[in-house]
């Protein structure tokens, strides 16, 4: 499944990101609306990190709900499912947040040093 | 340390240039995806022969070339991706198959993904549309079942409507599953080997603008 595909690229981009150092923790935000299922994703990411810097890392999934707009009246809409209809009806809505599949933070230990610190100062943009 | 970043950002990016790439030839490309055996090849050949349009395909499949061989023998030039293990195809090897195929200017391209309706959702290939064959034979509430693969389609064709009298499936609720899934896309009743609605099919290719 897709799932061990989206591991290696969570673990290629966590790696290069840190720069080789070892990395102890990766917090994924992961839309409920994303065609992802968190269950498999953790145990491909276990499988598949294996002899690289994100062995034995923690994967901290954070869920984001799916949310909305109905195309005919505007009013919002909450989705549990990657379909729905708004109280007047209708299905055609245009989807704010669910989808998400996005790495937030990484905490890394530095090569040197086996204690793991979490550097939140350093902002880094790429996207 | 803050990262902010998509985990499919890389082949959305590779997408994103296959797409320019086919723009500035002028070539459509057309993603078609389904569960395995809907009649993907079967419409294709069929295509490629009665169509009109000059037309490639790229083939993808986990392990044989088979459907390849198939579109040859039809009259189109194509090219064989294996996935191996893969379940669907991604921007990156469509973009080498692009290459090889080297298709020419203002033709139609067909990807024929791996039969797979999750995974297939998740990877855009730089295409113009998405194109999912269902069948008749796959149960009339597929939509709700793949909402994701039915949501990004463009259009869906209803293939093996010749077998409808033998089979239990409720097109009108195929249509509302469909409808509540993504109201959006068209939808089109075919039979790939009995030739029903193709006609519609070739319009919906000829009609459709580069690239969109
Ligand atoms: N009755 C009927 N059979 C069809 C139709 N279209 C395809 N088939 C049959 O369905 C089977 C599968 O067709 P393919 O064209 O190989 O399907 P596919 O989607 O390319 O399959 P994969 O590449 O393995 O995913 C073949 O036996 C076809 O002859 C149709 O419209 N009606
Ligand atoms: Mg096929
Ligand atoms: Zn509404």
């Amino acid at each position: 499944m897709h799932e061990l595909g989206i591991a290696q690229q969570v673990i290629e981009i966590a790696a290069e990101r840190s720069g080789g150092a070892r990395i102890s923790r990766i917090v994924l935000e992961v839309g409920k609306l994303a065609a992802v299922l968190p269950d498999a994703l953790r145990f491909c990411f276990e499988a598949v990190s294996e002899g690289t810097p994100a062995a034995g890392a923690e994967l901290q999934i954070v869920e984001v709900p799916g949310r909305a707009r109905c195309r005919s009246c505007g009013g919002s809409v909450e989705l549990e499912r990657p379909y729905g209809r708004c109280a007047c009806g209708c299905s055609d809505l245009d989807w704010l947040s669910g989808e998400e599949l996005r790495i937030k933070e990484l905490t890394c230990a530095p090569l040197a040093d086996a204690t793991a610190n979490t550097i939140t100062t350093t902002t880094m943009t790429t996207s | 340390m803050k990262v902010e970043q998509d985990v499919l950002q890389k082949n959305d990016r590779l997408a994103a240039e296959n797409r320019g790439w086919l723009r500035a030839r002028g070539v459509t490309a057309f993603n078609l995806v389904s569960s395995p055996g809907s009649g993907k090849t079967t419409l294709l050949e069929r295509t490629v022969r009665e169509a009109g349009l000059p037309a490639t395909v790229i083939e993808g499949d986990q392990a044989t070339d088979r459907d390849t061989q198939r579109i040859r023998a039809a009259g189109a030039r194509a090219v064989q991706i294996n996935t191996g293990a893969g379940c669907h195809l991604d921007a990156h090897m469509v973009a080498h198959a692009l290459e090889d195929l080297d298709p020419e200017r203002d033709s139609t391209v067909f990807i024929e993904n791996v039969g797979n309706l999750v995974c297939p959702a998740l990877f855009d290939l730089g295409e113009s549309a998405k194109v999912l064959v269902a069948s008749v034979t796959e149960g009339d509430d597929k939509p709700y079942k793949y909402p994701h693969m039915f949501r990004a389609a463009n259009l869906v064709l209803l293939n093996k409507i010749d077998l409808l009298e033998h089979v239990p499936f409720d097109a009108d609720r195929f249509a509302a599953a469909l409808r509540e899934v993504n109201p959006r896309a068209r939808l089109l009743h075919v039979s790939a080997t009995r030739g029903d609605g193709l006609g519609a099919w070739y319009g919906f290719l000829r009609d459709r603008p580069t690239s969109a």
